[in-house]
């Protein structure tokens, strides 16, 4: 009697718990990042993981998704096409609808391609890809896709942006180019001789180096070589020890050019170039710790306190606080209703509207070319107000570039559902 | 001129480094059989102990204590680890320093995390040491080649003019003639295997503050360090003296030149055959080669003498 009491109450407790929990399971909405966790990159994947967490936590607190609660679930991928293919399985089977991913536009391509494909032949269970940092312009050109949206501008925009500021400076009269071995490296290497050419045909391109990735430690004879061709200015889209070890070759044989750069601001690298680089080396980012924005620095020193990492990657704001807002027009956490509310959104941000361009998925922003110098508490220029990577160096902003200027027309004709 | 004359000291200046780093594993290598693939992490631990130090008491104490601390890590290393597994055979042995190399860069990643660390060159050091045609020498580059021929001059010094010294260079060309004349081999592994992690963390602490100290360091450097060694021969230091010089110029030198087949055929006038592989290959210049180039020369030297440049051992 008692027993089969005890039964039939808990047979009516987990019916009452089914029937609660596909009700709550519905609000959260898990994005799978599929990044380095592990290996020669993981400091860079984790520092990025870190950055999309603080955001959705904030995300979440404000209830900006409307009504819907995001998570985001780490997947490793060693920064390997093969290895991310195999995640992306996973996300797959765990039924995960969205990939977020940056590092590596190698791994990127492959991505893309395989959710197209998945979300071809699996319609209902579509995954939408969010690209925070793989930069190869093919992603928004030939190789485009809808399931596709990249928040960080690509190699050939930031080009763009990086000439028209330098060709503005009468003094620059030859300019050495010094790229890493692999699509990105000579997609920059092409997209600066092409702008060099269109707007400053008397700019003379003395050197184009070609190096393999992540391989040479001593980088003196390629130095020798700029200082041989008589350079001023150097415009490498070098990063992580390829370009600490440039600039403090350079240093050390008392080189005395300018260094245009994509990623001198990149995670660990201004504690390596130290010194040396003060004056000399600029960078083109979509934002730095010294513009004046009220809410994003407000971010920045919480994260600080929190991890003791310096915010670096303004788009990742962008780019959550822009997907919260197409779940809430959408009224849907569905990759293809999200996808379409996401795609032509205008977005306000602290420095300006952004777009989310519906042609080709490339977000249209303003771009910032900022120096490095010493902090305003170590003796700089009052702007650079924080320091990065507690080194006492910090950014000072050059110019500002609009959305305009750096926007670029695209080749790309996709297939929408 | 200029360009030759700086490119050579660069070159020679790298080579130096490169000996110091495969003098250790030349002698490991020659006298006990052992493919140490954990000697790139003796260099960086002498690197990471360095920074340790010098942020802490001073940079030539950590010259003097460093390769010292790293030293005793290696003897402890043969004595507990590399003695038990020998009996096993030489696959055993590679095995377990392959091991060794992970395990040390995992403790590297728990003690001092996964970012570059603020090694830096101490300041009397830095800056330039003269001036070549407008090129400024660094002082540090000339301390590192100081460093290097000193050590190379303590150790010709040593195995020439002492009496042990004269007993590891037999065990270098014939160990079991040694051993049977009644000599504590084991002893004698224990110490060269300790002066070589020693002398490692030597080329680590002088390089870690010019190139980045971060946990990659030691794959980055790894691989080289076994070129120089097969190119020298095994059992010659001579020979690694000559083979890390040739490395270290051939790597500096051909990141100028600027040829390529494509570019010489146009030179005669001729046009490459069709083909889309055979316009990348032909279009490769030297100078985005030049890393590769020394281990086509490995790779030559084992099919045309693989006894290396001086070597007196068969490999």
């Amino acid at each position: 009697m008692l027993a089969q009491t005890a039964r039939s109450f808990a047979v009516a407790v987990a019916l009452v718990v089914c029937a609660a929990l596909p009700a709550a399971a519905q609000q959260v909405v898990k994005l799978a990042y599929i990044d380095p966790l592990s290996g020669p990159f993981a400091n860079v994947g984790e520092s990025g993981f870190k950055h999309f967490q603080f955001v959705i936590d904030d995300i979440n607190r404000r209830n900006l998704a409307g009504g819907f609660k995001l998570e985001v679930v780490g997947f490793d991928n060693k920064v390997s096409p093969q290895e991310s293919l195999t995640q992306l399985k996973k996300v797959i089977d765990d039924d995960l609808r969205y990939v977020i991913q940056g590092n590596g536009s190698s791994v990127a391509l492959a991505l893309a391609d395989a959710i197209q494909k998945h979300n071809d032949r699996d319609p209902g269970h579509e995954i939408l890809y969010l690209n925070y940092a793989a930069v190869d312009p093919d992603l928004t050109n030939s190789k485009c896709t809808f399931w596709h949206f990249r928040f960080d501008a690509n190699s050939d925009m930031k080009m763009e942006a990086l000439t028209s500021f330098l060709a503005q400076d009468k003094g620059i009269k030859k300019v050495y180019l010094i790229n890493q071995n692999y699509s990105f490296g000579q997609a920059v290497a092409r997209a600066a001789r092409a702008d060099l050419g269109r707007k400053r045909p008397d700019v003379q391109i003395v050197g184009d180096d070609l190096h393999p990735l992540g391989q040479v430690k001593d980088f003196a004879p390629y130095v020798a070589k700029i200082k041989a061709a008589g350079a001023d200015t150097v415009i490498t889209g070098n990063w992580g020890n390829d370009m600490t070890l440039l600039v403090k070759a350079a240093k050390d044989a008392g080189l005395d050019v300018t260094f245009y750069t994509y990623y001198a601001g990149g995670l660990g690298t201004p504690t390596a170039m130290g010194d040396a680089a003060v004056g000399h080396v600029k960078q083109i980012t979509e934002w730095h710790l010294n513009l004046p924005t009220k809410e994003t620095d407000r971010l920045a020193q919480e994260f600080k306190k929190k991890y003791n990492i310096d915010w670096y990657y303004g788009r990742v704001a962008t780019a959550m606080y822009m997907l919260a807002e197409a779940m809430k027009r959408a009224k849907s956490a569905e990759p293809v209703a999200v996808a379409k509310a996401l795609e032509g959104m205008r977005f306000q941000t602290e420095l300006g509207e952004v777009e989310m361009r519906a042609a080709d998925h490339q977000l249209i922003q303003p771009l910032f070319i900022s120096t490095i110098e010493r902090s305003a508490a170590n003796g700089g220029p009052k702007e650079v107000k924080y320091d990065v990577e507690n080194t006492g160096l910090g950014f000072k902003t050059d110019a500002r570039i609009e959305a305009s200027v750096s926007a670029q027309p695209t080749s790309c004709q996709m297939k929408r559902p | 001129m200029e360009f030759f004359l700086v490119t050579l000291l660069n070159g020679v200046s790298y080579g130096l480094l490169l000996f110091m780093l495969s003098s250790g594993l030349t002698l490991i290598f020659s006298m006990m059989g052992v493919l140490n693939f954990a000697h790139a992490s003796f260099y960086m631990l002498g690197a990471y102990f360095a920074y340790s130090i010098s942020t802490r008491i001073g940079f030539w104490q950590a010259l003097v204590v460093a390769p010292v601390a790293v030293g005793a890590i290696g003897m402890l290393v043969e004595r507990f680890g590399l003695r038990t597994v020998h009996r096993y055979g030489h696959v055993a042995e590679l095995l377990f320093t392959f091991g060794l190399a992970y395990i040390i860069e995992e403790l590297v990643h728990l003690v001092w995390g996964r970012l570059p660390v603020d090694y830096r060159i101490p300041a009397q050091l830095d800056g330039p040491l003269f001036a070549i045609y407008g090129t400024s020498f660094p002082i540090y580059r000339g301390f590192m080649m100081l460093v290097s021929v000193t050590m190379l001059a303590a150790l010709y010094l040593a195995l020439t003019r002492t009496r042990i010294g004269l007993v590891i260079r037999a065990a270098l060309t014939h160990p079991h003639m040694v051993e049977a004349l009644g000599h504590d081999v084991p002893r004698m592994f224990m110490l060269v295997f300790g002066g070589g992690a020693a002398l490692a963390g030597l080329a680590g602490v002088i390089g870690g503050n010019a190139f980045v100290t971060e946990p990659g360091m030691a794959a980055l450097v790894g691989v080289i360090v076994f070129v120089v060694v097969v190119v020298g021969g095994m059992g010659s230091l001579a020979g690694a003296f000559i083979a890390s010089l040739l490395i270290g110029c051939l790597q500096t030198f051909s990141v100028a030149l600027d040829w390529s087949i494509a570019g010489a055929l146009a030179r005669l006038g001729l046009q490459p055959p069709p083909g889309l592989l055979v316009t990348e290959l032909f279009g490769i210049t030297v100078s985005q080669a030049a890393p590769v180039l020394p281990y086509l020369l490995m790779v030559l030297v084992l099919i045309l003498r693989p006894r290396g440049i001086m070597g007196t051992r068969e490999a």
